[in-house]
């Protein structure tokens, strides 16, 4: 019996091609699949939203192993630095929308099953009509907002939600399914505070990493729709990459989650960004003074930096080593508050890092601390190696 | 008390395991008071991350023993 109801009733009426007999004869001949879990896979329809690191396995797994409908959700195009780990993407895709890219490497594989694309972000206002069609949803997505709306709107609608998340060498993965276990408001009802969590660009990330990760959500979604095994629900697996350690834990269902414990408060979708605290005007509470990277470029062709500004580097070494804006001075964000008596706050200290994300940080603690005379540089030098000096490596 | 630091936590506390000297039973804030006092970096997690013994996750009101080892789990949220 698939976990899902709706395959149970409309698997055996599905037939194969004996193309398709001898595409999935390692399937067929274990006892756990045979032609039964071909048809329920056939029969499926999962969605699986973004098709960034944990995507692009989890998209060529379900359609290699002949899941028949397949959505594909993401809203951004492919750049150069997905390539590494997002491997369903080609060189050759790069500046195309992803979703198309994603298809076209899913036809590759498999030409025979039906993929719908919706080249659109995930959000509060579409996510019921996106998924409501599908038996199964897989949360590839990349930030706190969307993986808190992909649960709420799975809980709602009764959905299983096969959660896999990265961390640098790390990962976590389980199965969300509010009707039969915990949810992810069960296991982290307080999201993070804006900026505490790095992203992948501004964490990095191991390219092999969601590769396994991404894997596990794919086996979980298999095995959900051929009825096979025990599926992750209630248990949260960790991977530790550096370690090579699988570490399993309990998850258990809180009675007091405002979304799926017994005094329900969540019964629609939310506004997801000022949940956590990252919308536009949450974050325009503290204002962070800018400068952009034409002003860098006009001060230090004026000789005013270094003569009158400091420009500070605020990245780790090894990114230094990779490309600087001339004249800078690296205090890395891991060492400021430490160094921070070796700055002269008379003088003014314009802050750059890869994005004017951390620099950011640094303003802050700088502000903080009293300093007055401090501008972050918008945009990096990302922005730097992009309107400014082409040369400058992009990493 | 063993305590196991896991993603962003391993990143803020520099190691990736920690000895913390106690001899006595700790609530969960008593606990958090003792490692942000040794890591201040910690700090910002408090509030996020889940904290589990052994195999499984610690409620809020749980006391954690001397002799138990503790894993700092923060939610990640890249994909």
């Amino acid at each position: 019996m698939s976990f899902i109801p709706r395959i149970n009733k409309v698997y055996p009426d599905i037939a194969f091609t004996n193309d398709e007999i001898r595409r999935y004869g390692r399937h067929l001949i274990m006892p756990e699949v045979t032609l039964e879990g071909q048809q329920k896979l056939k029969a499926a329809r999962v969605i699986v939203i973004g098709t960034g690191g944990l995507g692009a396995p989890i998209l060529a797994y379900l359609a290699a192993a002949g899941v028949g409908h397949i959505g594909v959700v993401d809203f951004d195009t492919v750049d150069i630095s997905n390539l590494h780990r997002q491997i369903i993407h080609k060189t050759g895709n790069v500046g195309k929308p992803k979703t198309q890219s994603a298809v076209e490497m899913m036809k590759d594989i498999n030409p025979t099953i039906e993929i719908k694309t919706y080249d659109t972000s995930f959000r509060s206002d579409n996510a019921f009509e996106l998924i409501k069609d599908y038996d199964i949803v897989i949360d590839g997505t990349d930030n706190f907002p969307t993986r808190y709306l992909v649960n709420d709107a799975c809980a709602l609608l009764d959905k299983p939600n096969v959660y896999g998340s990265i961390f640098r060498f790390e990962g976590q993965a389980t199965v969300f399914w509010a009707s039969r276990g915990p949810c992810y408001r069960c296991l982290y009802p307080e999201p993070p505070e804006p900026g505490t969590v790095p992203s992948c660009a501004e964490g990095g990330v191991l390219g092999v990493l969601p590769g396994v990760v991404g894997t596990i959500q794919a086996t979980e979604a298999v095995k959900l729709i051929i009825g096979q095994g025990d599926p992750l629900i209630g248990r949260l697996l960790l991977f530790d990459a550096l370690k090579m350690k699988f570490k399993e834990l309990k998850l258990r269902k809180d009675p007091k989650c405002p979304l799926c414990g017994t005094n329900k408060t969540i019964t629609e979708l939310i506004d997801y960004d000022q949940f956590c605290g990252v919308s536009p005007a949450q974050q325009k509470a503290v204002f962070i003074e800018e400068v952009e990277v034409e002003d860098v470029e006009a001060a230090l062709d004026a000789g005013r930096i270094p003569s009158e500004i400091d420009l500070l580097d605020i990245r780790e070494p090894f990114e230094a080593k990779i490309a600087q804006i001339p004249n800078s001075r690296l205090i890395s964000l891991a060492e400021f508050s430490k160094r921070m008596h070796e700055l002269d706050s008379a003088r003014e200290i314009w802050l750059y890092c890869k994005d004017g994300a951390r620099s950011g940080k640094a303003w802050k603690l700088l502000h903080d601390a009293g300093f007055r005379k401090i501008k972050n540089v918008a945009g990096g030098i990302d922005a730097w190696s992009e309107e400014i000096d082409p040369n400058t490596p992009r990493y | 008390m063993k305590v196991v630091f896991f993603a962003q936590s391993r990143q803020l506390a520099g190691c990736a395991e920690f000895d913390l000297p106690t001899d006595r039973d700790l609530t969960g804030p008593d606990f958090w008071a003792r490692l942000i006092e040794i890591f201040p970096g910690l700090a910002p997690l408090q509030k996020t991350a889940r904290l589990a013994r052994h195999e499984t996750y610690l409620d809020a009101d749980e006391t954690i023993h001397p002799h138990d080892e503790v894993a700092i789990i923060p939610p990640v949220s890249g994909g």
